[in-house]
């Protein structure tokens, strides 16, 4: 059977994207590897999403996602995806699992995933020390001494979150001021736990069966310094998950897929909404923006 | 919905269930307050499901039992360990797809 669209990814652009393809009565579902949410499952908490004043967990958010999709007819399906191969006018979807799609449209809502730093001890040590995950980690460090790495908003949003458990987080960040918006900045140096490390870099991440210290460069200086430490927790931005689209679709050079304002990639019939695609702002709701237009847009281009 | 054949294992039984099992087991370690954990729940239901008789799945909180993970040095969650004849034969940490995971317990069966 041949369905109208078919949403890869059950984050906040996939599940939009369902929303609106479900009022819409088009036939199809979504497809997720794990459990619906994405990256927002590891955020302590959203306080930007509109509609929201006191703020709420990315569970939360995403389970009022995920139930208001299915409202709509949209089912959430598990499968991972291996490959798209385009088929005349229809698109074959191939899964890990051997299963074979084969559908009229396809939007990807994979999203993306933490950029690792490529230093020396970091994959030797994750789940001992290093980690990408202060929500899930953050309660092993309690009364330990932690690092965070990265300037932007989750880095900053991190090590706050960071201070309920350890007694100290040095901030590290490679210039002298943070990227991340104001408010979380002001919080962050109100903090009496967090210490900053401006204009440095981590070199090397050592320990023996778990993390004890960071070797860092100043960049200004040029000098380098051990830091006794008991975890780092990474946040230096992100990488798209389109390996399986790579070839196919056109991306920019870090992966992230180019489309128009009509969320349309450059293989018809295919569609981008999310971190996943080249945008300026990665944020909830930009993605559900992107996702309600991907599934208007198709709609729009089936009829 | 949780399947019923997984195991629920505490620090108390870990080492009958677990380490002296006839079959090789896997444990996720995991708790409450971890959204990649959750994110994970439906891929150990179906493993549980798929590979019923062949290897034990099994479940740890790692805020009700502190004394397990602490053993196995582990400092993120969700970890999954996969045992065989009580060893250690793989250990991966964070939210990972099922053929990740399928790949570590064809090692085993």
């Amino acid at each position: 059977m041949t369905h109208d669209v078919i949403i890869i990814g059950g984050g906040p652009a996939g599940l939009a994207a369902a929303i609106y393809a479900g009022r819409a009565k088009l036939d199809g579902f979504v497809l997720e590897k794990m459990s619906p949410g994405g990256q927002v499952l590891i955020t302590d908490r959203v306080e930007n999403y509109p509609g929201f004043p006191e703020g709420l967990t990315g569970f939360e958010l995403v389970e009022k996602f995920s139930a208001h999709a299915q409202k709509f007819g949209m089912k959430i399906e598990n499968g991972e995806v291996a490959s798209i191969e385009p088929v005349g006018d229809l698109l074959n979807i191939s899964l890990t699992d051997q299963r074979t799609i084969t559908t009229r449209s396809i939007i990807v809502a994979t999203g993306a995933t933490h950029r690792k730093l490529g230093v020396k001890g970091e994959d030797e040590f994750i789940g001992r020390g290093v980690s990408y995950c202060a929500t899930c980690d953050g309660p092993f460090f309690r009364d330990q001494v932690v690092a965070v790495v990265g300037g932007g908003d989750s880095a900053v949003q991190e090590a706050i979150f960071l201070t309920r458990f350890a007694k100290k987080v040095y901030l590290i960040h490679r210039r002298d001021e943070l990227r991340a918006i104001k408010v979380l900045a002001d919080r962050a140096k109100e903090n009496d736990k967090i210490e900053f490390v401006w204009d440095s870099v981590v070199e090397e991440i050592e320990g023996d069966d778990q993390v004890r210290s960071l070797k860092i460069l100043n960049r200004k200086t040029g000098e380098t310094s051990t830091l006794k430490v008991d975890g780092v927790f990474i946040f230096i931005g992100i990488v798209p998950v389109t390996d399986f689209v790579k070839g196919l679709v056109e991306t920019d050079e870090m992966g992230f897929i180019k489309t128009d304002q009509w969320m349309r990639t450059s293989v018809k019939g295919v569609y981008a909404a999310g971190d996943c695609r080249q945008k300026p702002l990665l944020q909830i709701v930009t993605a559900v923006a992107e996702g309600a237009t991907a599934a208007y847009a198709v709609e729009h281009d089936l009829a | 919905m949780s399947s019923d054949k997984i195991i629920q294992v505490t620090d108390a039984d870990f080492d009958e269930t677990v380490l002296k099992s006839e079959l090789p087991v896997l444990v996720d370690f995991w708790a409450a307050w971890c959204g990649p954990c959750r994110a994970i729940a439906p891929v150990i239901d179906q493993l549980a499901e798929e590979y019923d008789g062949k290897v034990k799945i099994a479940k740890m909180n790692v805020d009700e039992n502190p004394a397990t993970p602490g053993r196995f040095g582990i400092r993120a969650i969700p970890t999954l360990i996969l045992f065989k004849d009580g060893n250690v034969v793989e250990q991966i940490t964070g939210a990972v797809g099922k053929t990740v995971i399928e790949n570590a317990l064809s090692k085993v069966i």
